[in-house]
């Protein structure tokens, strides 16, 4: 009894229990929010990625010598490369989640609430900042589009989830003008600035399938945010409550 | 003196797992989106398009 209570109170034990609050919650959250993002894009993207393909690799040609049928047999499902889909969307989204999950930790600490409901804000506040944000100056892309130097791009993308995760933090908790005019320029900044731009647009695929493919990534992204963070929220209460229990017991 | 000690002890427990979880996610995101190897990028092909990350 006096050893499980000593136990209990030791501050490893605490930060133990801390952590592993924090991963399992963001395994859950990550592996069934990333599942579902990696069918929606299955269904909803993936399709109009193999179209544009069929331009990029010049199988088809746009304002070539005759019109292109906008009905092409793209194939079906592909076991290999959709199962790696799949694993790399819900890895990639257990690692969102786990940065939301701290975002969400420290915000519970100050005093918020933080639960599956409120997680559904949070969700919409990390799709602005890693999809939506970079992708207003840099648009998702379609297979074939011109880019510049791909280490640009990624130092921008990485600059522009940053600063507009700050500015959407001092939105929300900031409390007063000076924090909501800094989140104000925090979330202009990097348009204001410009993304790494090519010299010149090569892109073979037509427009129509571009537009198609960044509307249908950001709606899957949305979704899969929403998801994400209304997962995020009902874990993080869910291993709380169970580790509380656990302590009392 | 003790209160003051163990806060600092109290704030520490909970920053190590955070930062510790926050690398973990910024890792994670840098190996599925980001990292140039051939194989790796082969993989991850679709996802970075369809997750808007900068692929190419």
């Amino acid at each position: 009894m006096t050893r499980h209570t000593t136990c209990a109170t030791r501050p490893d034990s605490r930060a133990t229990k801390m952590l592993s609050r924090l991963l399992i919650s963001g395994l859950f959250a990550g592996a069934a929010a990333g599942l579902i993002a990696a069918l929606l894009q299955l269904y909803f993207v993936q399709p109009v990625l193999l179209h544009a393909e069929l331009y990029e690799s010049g199988e088809l040609v746009h304002f070539g010598a005759q019109a292109v049928s906008a009905h092409q047999d793209i194939g079906g499902i592909d076991l290999v490369r959709d199962g790696l889909s799949v694993v790399f969307t819900m890895l990639t989204y257990t690692g969102y989640a786990f940065i939301l999950l701290v975002l969400m930790a420290i915000a519970e600490m100050r005093g918020a609430t933080v639960n599956g409901r409120t997680g559904l804000i949070w969700g919409l506040a990390g799709f602005v900042a890693f999809h939506f944000a970079p992708g207003f100056t840099l648009a998702p892309e379609v297979p074939g589009v011109a880019a510049a130097d791909v280490y640009a791009r990624q130092i921008w993308w990485w600059a522009t989830v940053l600063s507009a995760s700050a500015g959407l933090w001092l939105i929300a908790f900031g409390g007063n003008w000076l924090a909501w005019g800094s989140a104000a320029v925090l979330l202009l900044a990097p348009h204001v600035i410009g993304a790494p731009e090519p010299d010149s647009f090569t892109g073979p695929v037509p427009t129509e399938i571009g537009a198609l493919f960044a509307s249908r990534a950001f709606g899957v992204g949305m979704a899969a945010w929403l998801l994400l963070g209304c997962f995020a929220g009902f874990f993080w209460q869910r291993e709380g409550a169970r580790i509380s229990s656990i302590q009392t017991a | 003196m003790t209160t003051q000690t163990s806060k600092a002890t109290l704030s520490l427990t909970k920053i190590v797992p955070l930062a510790f979880a926050a690398v973990l996610g910024i890792a994670i995101i840098s190996i599925t989106g980001h990292v140039q190897a051939s194989a790796l990028h082969d993989a991850a092909h679709d996802v970075r398009h369809a997750t808007g990350f900068p692929c190419h």
